[in-house]
């Protein structure tokens, strides 16, 4: 398409206002992090700008805590949601099958949900079957939340799957294990990592399901949310950086793992 | 003959191909989904203040909240969700139209931008905002430092909700937006501008109708999201709003009464489920995710 210079100089003028609104209260956040006083105003001089309160949260043994719970709730529920997306991915865009259409609409349900109504029909759910909720309790809530995320992420994937190398490496005499192993898998590979990348860092900042779903334990959101409205002080914001900082990283381990994968693919993915 | 297992799993009719692989996903459902809004339904029919399941039902929750002011906060987050996809429709549909058509690499650049912000906590991100307008926050101290203009918090009044909704859900009505205008093929843009249709004649009649589809899953996407939204209103409103989902979480928490609140979840997500299959029945959801026509 033609595009004038003004036109894209008018919508890249756009964007930057956008994302400047958008990064505003990260901003704030970073800012209010590192004032020294206990109670925020704006402008503080530069003699208040201090790192105690990132030493403290990285000293501190309760927010680890946080942060283990945190971790361990991300990285089973992507372990989970990437395994049952690789299946329902391949039932939803390259099975031929007499439930498919039916079933497009149902993954679609739990994302069409509002999560802290679903999170409350747990609880009651669990109470019901006498369940205690802990951190565990906490994965199978975000599972059926993120399982349909990264089941349209490997959907997309393999709506671009050729369909002839599955056959050729049956005709070959590959059984089917074989071929889910050496063909379907590989394949499928790029959009599995990036499902991966989705459900870790969802599930590391979900509030709302955690909330009625964690028990006594709690996870780093539900803890940064109660101190954000009883006992606020600057290690909450610093907290709240920290997380950030280890989500963008996360995001960057994946994505070159991303880039990794494919450039050793041997068919690159089709295009997006 | 040696009629070995795999080949006879080969020959399975792909029928059942397609079911046995969505059994993980469809156990799931049924267990973390399914069962849990049963009981939700269930217990919604249960005499108030009761934690026991097995009396007999009554629909005396649905005549208590019938005759008292619930349908109040019903209607607030209807007007809070409408609001809220009005101004993203419009605020996004440039940035999305500008990501799909105008932009080449900065288009990824604007799109990992946004996503990665989508990956810190809501809280934090609505915090942020509460930071940036209190009194003497960053928008307050810099106006009296500067300019000598005091303002008073900007906090717990609805348009600091409105925006803070805006905010949290921009990104999932950009994506599909982008997917929606990616749909839209470059040549048909052209041909339309050949034969000397105006800019708006292109939007209306090119643009708009072919990217439909990302309109209104993005539409739908954000409005169930915001309906059911509880952080905004708390954080940012303070108590001047009181949305359904507040109120059913009070049932549950404070008023610890459990089949009132599952007779309010009960109604809320009759209302959702009702405007999701109304409006996801009328197209092709293959189409949005599968091959682009380009």
């Amino acid at each position: 398409m033609i595009v004038s210079r003004t036109q894209k100089a008018g919508f890249s003028l756009y964007a930057g206002l956008l994302l400047l609104v958008f990064y505003f209260p990260i901003f704030c956040i970073i800012v209010a992090s590192l004032s020294e006083k206990r109670f925020f105003s704006f402008p503080y001089p530069s003699e208040a700008l201090t790192t105690k309160w990132y030493e403290s949260a990285l000293e501190s043994a309760q927010v680890a805590d946080f942060v283990v719970v945190s971790l361990k709730i991300a990285g089973l529920t992507a372990l989970f949601s990437v395994v049952i997306g690789f299946f329902a991915a391949l039932a939803y865009a390259r099975h031929r099958w007499r439930g498919r259409k039916t079933f497009q609409r149902l993954v679609l349900l739990p994302l069409f949900f509002p999560q802290s109504v679903l999170g409350l029909a747990l609880l009651m759910w669990y109470n019901l079957l006498h369940i205690t909720p802990t951190w565990w309790t906490a994965v199978i809530a975000h599972t059926v939340w993120i399982a349909p995320i990264t089941t349209l992420v490997i959907s997309i994937q393999a709506y671009g799957l050729d369909e002839s190398l599955e056959e050729a490496a049956g005709d070959m005499g590959a059984s089917r294990f074989q071929i889910l192993r050496k063909i379907t898998l590989p394949l499928l590979m790029p959009g599995m990592v990036s499902a991966t990348c989705f459900a870790i860092l969802l599930s590391w900042g979900n509030f709302a399901l955690s909330l009625f779903t964690t028990g006594a334990d709690s996870s780093l959101p539900e803890w940064l949310y109660a101190r954000m409205t009883t006992g606020y002080q600057p290690l909450v914001p610093a907290v709240g950086v920290l997380s950030v900082i280890v989500a963008v990283i996360l995001v960057l381990i994946l994505f070159g793992i991303i880039a990794w994968t494919n450039r050793n693919a041997r068919r690159s993915a089709p295009d997006h | 003959m040696s009629t070995s297992l795999p080949l006879k799993l080969r020959t399975l009719a792909p029928g059942l191909r397609g079911f046995l692989s969505s059994t993980p996903f469809l156990l799931l459902m049924l267990f973390g989904f399914v069962a849990p809004l049963a009981c939700v339904v269930w217990f919604g029919l249960m005499p108030p203040r009761t934690f026991e399941v097995a009396q007999m039902p009554t629909l005396e929750n649905y005549r208590t909240i019938f005759g008292q002011t619930y349908f109040k906060s019903i209607l607030w987050s209807l007007g809070l969700a409408v609001a809220t996809v009005m101004i993203l429709l419009v605020v996004c549909y440039p940035l999305a139209f500008a990501i799909a058509k105008i932009f080449k690499g900065g288009g990824y650049f604007v799109t990992y931008a946004i996503v990665t912000s989508l990956f810190v906590s809501e809280n934090i991100r609505l915090f942020g905002w509460v930071i940036g307008f209190m009194k003497n926050g960053v928008v307050g101290g810099t106006l009296a430092r500067y300019f000598e203009i005091d303002i008073d918090s900007l906090l717990y009044n609805i348009p600091v909700i409105i925006l803070g909704m805006v905010y949290v859900y921009l990104p999932f009505m950009l994506f599909p937006l982008v997917l929606g205008l990616k749909m839209v093929p470059d040549q048909v843009r052209e041909a339309a501008f050949d034969l000397g249709a105006s800019r708006w004649q292109v939007f209306r009649k090119i643009d708009l109708p072919l990217s439909m589809p990302g309109v209104m899953i993005g539409s739908l996407l954000v409005f169930v999201l915001s309906i059911g939204a509880i952080s905004e209103a708390k954080i940012l409103g303070g108590q001047k709003v009181v949305t359904i989902a507040s109120d059913i979480e009070s049932e549950f928490t404070y008023a610890q009464n459990w089949p009132l609140g599952s007779a309010l979840s009960t109604l809320f997500i009759a209302l959702t489920t009702i405007v999701v299959f109304s409006v996801l029945g009328r197209f092709d959801l293959e189409k949005l995710l599968g091959k682009k026509s380009s």
